[in-house]
């Protein structure tokens, strides 16, 4: 190789080193902990042993969990992708009217994090039930809330995931030609036999897509299952994870790693499933056009808008409507009446009680901090990978997929794995800081923010880059001067996606907290452990607030984003 | 000083070969143009030069500085070339002034040199009292001169225009092309201009580069690129040639010599050299040839379709001496004949292709 002259020097430094800063990063925040937790399994403490495994799999706990995992998992992602289907052909095909508010309503609950949903049902049944008790239909002191049961945990997965059925699925329905469906109407054939043998035969992809997202994300729930199954000793694989490790600390690390591996592999079979299934038959549509017409629902119109907004307030409305209820009220099981209702309990855990006060600043502070980092690392990422080509970053997009694609309990564990033992030549300890979760966000929600990101990328001409690169500017004053402003709207929504969603996470921080270092969803779920289910509604009613603002708040730099790059928008 | 080098530059992707020994050489304040259908390499050529690709093979030298072999690449940065895009490729989040602004900013020119410069260049295309507004307010014909003062306000000796005229109204473009013309009059700035119109590189270039399929067919000035065409493609291509098997007859007399073509003699140009020999290929054009006066013998033909082009009728006939061929010939108002009649063509002129310099580049 010739010398180059020095100023192509620094260029050609700048940008292999940003290259592989950026490896090393994703690489550190995606393969180092997976592997981690496989050597782990291999090899407990650094030898290679067979003993923790057997342990494992001699328990009968094991497998009673396992299975209430898969049949909890099967059966509500059954009852998601009939909810989710349903629902996306009305509001997709069909000419219904204020398509935009009841996406945005369908999707909420996804939006929303699991333990609040759970919280939020628990208060509408039960004896105790202070909206039951308002119009006078509580059940009888001392009966059980129908909801602590395999059924109550398979229905609230169902309805937590259906809007991953709805988005998959509408997604593949826009992208469905018109033509396809005229050209059968134009046979002869009514609406109902194009769907049938037209549009859902087209539609497999996207809805197993969807179908296997709901599976493993139901499988990986720990929210739902902790608060619904723990009272009643009805135990999944997560929640058995968090178990062992509460009950019995860091030295039962090598068996729950396996458990976690248990369900990372179960988690893989699932996403293998759909390649086989997808394999088998030609789903390539061949023709591209503009988005299909409605079906005119005619006389129909009016009862199925009936009926699609009555099950969104039902699944939406009404559960918060018993949250709210409940926070309410002074003490759990008095009735909520004109001299009873207080505002107390928000006084009491936004002012008073310290942890409480503590988890809004930590959650606050983790989820805004993850978002920035990711935003910060996703825009060069993302420009190496949609404009550079990387090989070496469309491998490791990929494995960027792995943290998030992977139930949350198993990267939790690899991180506990990683970081139990203080940090080699630094000799910081980040076990039992907030540090450790600030590590767990980043590496499960960089795809959060990744993707809307390549996708506003993949919607850039990029002669508006190149035209900055012959008017002589490097790649970090492009990407500073020309790069982010271009991407910025996709980056910001990929930013809010990922405060949104950690903000409201439960499942990692449950086995990551320590002491000063609580997120909202601990404080939530350990008012609701201690029996505080009034403090735990009010912190839960907060929560939603905050969510459903920032979320109607992207109505402002609406007009600037991508194509569907915020679920909740149309 | 801004000579443009290019020798046996080779690029492949993959198999593809995208561009296979092309070799041209651009004086210095030479307007070329890069003609060529899409999918010829003329897009990788321009990719090249600018540096945005990395050469496989061969050199590419601006000025005595050597920019891209299959071992050294400098990257479009460091080249200092201005480069017309065919999207404009404005900045939107940037105003105009901004915009134009922009190399100047990086190069390290502050206020008030950079503002009287943008005004300057502002001022040259017309857009003075535009400064301050943003990209996506202007008309197509506007962000296409912002982008040209964006281009011009680092003074590069060499600019490079991707298909400027490309996204413009027709009635546009011939306004821009004169602008094109004037601005490269005044400033004597090299330029390398990709297109696939043949009238705009004919009205613009001191020289055009015809591509086919990654290779250069020809490399000539406008007039000789009609006049004399290299090979059959070039022929073919450039003004709807007719492209026929003839035998030369006899050797070239003063840039002429006889052919026998479709049954017929006739007297046509060609080469100096050219050798006597019954595998020639003459290229006709539709001024070429005409309706002979009744008479005067010629070849006859059957009137296949007319259609009125305004002031004139194009006819096309299929020679009964071959009927695999069709001639197209243009006659002026009222029609001489209709659909299925007879005529008879006269040949006044043609060219004998020099098929053997296919690989030949001397213009």
């Amino acid at each position: 190789m010739s010398l180059a002259d020095p100023a192509t020097l620094r260029t050609r430094v700048e940008e292999t080193g940003l290259l592989w800063g950026l490896v090393g990063l994703v690489a550190l925040l995606s393969l180092l902990p997976i592997g981690r937790l496989v050597i782990e399994g291999l090899a407990p403490g650094g030898q290679l042993s067979t003993t923790a495994l057997g342990k494992v799999m001699a328990s009968p706990a094991t497998w009673a969990a396992t299975w209430n995992s898969l049949v909890t998992a099967i059966a509500g992602t059954i009852l998601a992708t009939l909810i989710g289907g349903t629902v996306a052909l009305l509001a997709t095909l069909t000419d219904i009217r204020a398509r935009n508010a009841f996406t945005f309503c369908f999707v909420l609950p996804l939006m929303i994090a699991p333990q609040v949903t759970a919280l939020a049902w628990l208060q509408l049944f039960g004896p105790s039930s202070t909206l039951l008790k308002l119009i006078g239909m509580a059940p009888p002191l001392g009966s059980r809330n129908p909801l602590y049961s395999r059924e109550g945990i398979i229905l609230l997965l169902g309805l937590q995931y259906a809007p991953l059925v709805f988005l998959t699925l509408r997604a593949g329905l826009r992208a469905l030609p018109k033509e396809l469906i005229e050209a059968g109407l134009a046979a002869g054939a009514s609406p109902l036999t194009v769907l049938r043998t037209v549009v859902l035969p087209l539609m497999t992809p996207p809805l197993v897509a969807g179908i296997a997202l709901c599976f493993v994300s139901s499988l990986g729930n720990f929210g739902i299952p902790a608060f619904l199954g723990i009272p009643g000793n009805f135990l999944v694989l997560p929640t058995l994870i968090y178990q062992r490790l509460a009950g019995l600390g860091p030295g039962v690390l090598s068996e729950v790693a396996i458990l976690s591996l248990l369900i990372g592999l179960i988690a893989m079979v699932g996403i293998l499933m759909q390649d086989v299934m997808l394999r088998r038959r030609d789903f390539r549509i061949t023709t591209t056009s503009s988005a299909a017409r409605p079906f005119e629902l005619g006389r129909w119109r009016r009862p199925v808008e009936i009926g699609l907004w009555s099950f969104a307030i039902l699944v939406l409305a009404m559960p918060f409507l018993g949250l709210l209820s409940t926070s309410l009220i002074p003490a759990f099981g008095v009735p909520l009446n004109a001299k009873t209702a207080t505002l107390a309990n928000y006084a009491y855990v936004l002012l008073e009680h310290a942890a409480s006060k503590r988890a809004f600043i930590n959650s606050f502070l983790m989820s805004a901090g993850a978002a920035t980092l990711i935003v910060l690392i996703c825009v060069p990422l993302g420009y190496f990978i949609v404009w550079k080509k990387s090989r070496a970053l469309r491998l490791l997009n990929l494995a960027a997929e792995l943290p998030y694609a992977m139930p949350g309990v198993v990267l939790a564990i690899a991180a506990i794995l990683l970081f139990l033992k203080p940090l080699p030549v630094l000799n910081v300890s980040l076990y039992n800081t907030i540090w450790i979760i600030v590590f767990a966000y980043l590496a499960r929600f960089l795809v959060l923010g990744l993707r809307p990101v390549i996708s506003g990328y993949l919607q850039i001409d990029r002669a508006l880059e190149e035209a900055a690169q012959i008017a002589g500017a490097g790649l970090p004053r492009r990407l500073v001067t020309i790069i982010f402003p271009l991407v910025a709207p996709a980056a910001v929504a990929g930013a809010l996606l990922v405060f949104l969603t950690a903000f409201n996470e439960l499942t990692v921080s449950a086995l990551l907290w320590s002491s000063g270092a609580e997120t909202l969803g601990v404080v939530v779920f350990s008012f609701e452990q201690g029996g505080d289910s009034t403090y735990a509604s009010a912190l839960a009613a907060v929560t939603v607030l905050v969510t459903v603002g920032l979320m109607a708040s992207t109505t402002l730099f609406a007009q600037r984003l991508p194509q569907g790059v915020l679920p909740w928008r149309d | 000083m801004a000579r443009l080098t290019i020798d046996r530059a080779q690029k492949r992707f993959g198999s593809f070969i995208a561009l296979d020994d092309v070799s041209i050489d651009v004086a210095d304040g030479e307007f070329l143009a890069v003609l060529g259908a899409s999918g010829c390499g003329k897009t990788t050529l321009l990719r090249q030069i600018a540096g945005f690709d990395k050469l496989d093979g061969g050199s590419i030298r601006i000025g005595d500085r050597l920019v891209s072999s299959a071992e050294t690449h400098v990257p479009p940065e460091h080249r200092k070339l201005g480069i017309v895009f065919q999207s404009y490729a404005l900045w939107p989040h940037m105003t105009v002034a901004e915009n134009v602004a922009y190399g100047l900013t990086v190069a390290g020119v502050r206020d008030p040199e950079r503002a009287r410069r943008v005004a300057a260049a502002l001022e040259l295309v017309g857009l003075n009292g535009f400064a301050d507004r943003r990209p996506g307010l202007l008309s197509g014909g506007q962000r296409q001169r912002v982008a040209l003062a964006r281009c011009l306000v680092t003074e590069p000796s060499l600019v490079l225009l991707d298909e400027p005229l490309a996204n413009l109204d027709v009635h546009l473009r011939a306004s821009m092309e004169e602008e094109f013309s004037r601005f490269h009059e005044r400033t004597g700035t090299t330029m390398v201009y990709i297109t696939h119109d043949q009238a705009e590189a004919m009205a613009l270039a001191d020289r055009i580069a015809v591509m086919d399929r990654g290779r250069l067919l020809q490399l000539a000035t406008p007039s000789m690129l009609y006049q004399e065409p290299a090979n059959a493609l070039v022929a073919g291509f450039i003004g709807e040639g007719m492209v026929l098997p003839a035998a030369v007859l006899s050797a070239p007399q003063a840039g002429r010599c006889k052919v026998s073509v479709l049954g017929v003699e006739a007297v046509v140009r060609c080469r100096s050299d050219q050798p006597v020999t019954d595998r020639a290929k003459l290229c006709l054009r539709a001024r070429d040839i005409g309706i002979a006066p009744v008479g005067h013998g010629g070849l006859s033909a059957d009137v296949e379709r007319l259609s009125y082009q305004g002031g004139y009728f194009r006819l096309e006939a299929r020679p009964a001496a071959n009927e695999d061929v069709v001639l197209h010939l243009d006659a002026a108002e009222p029609a001489p004949a209709q659909a299925g009649e007879a005529i008879c063509i006269a040949i006044n002129d043609g060219w004998v292709i020099p098929e053997h310099s296919l690989t030949d580049k001397a213009a």
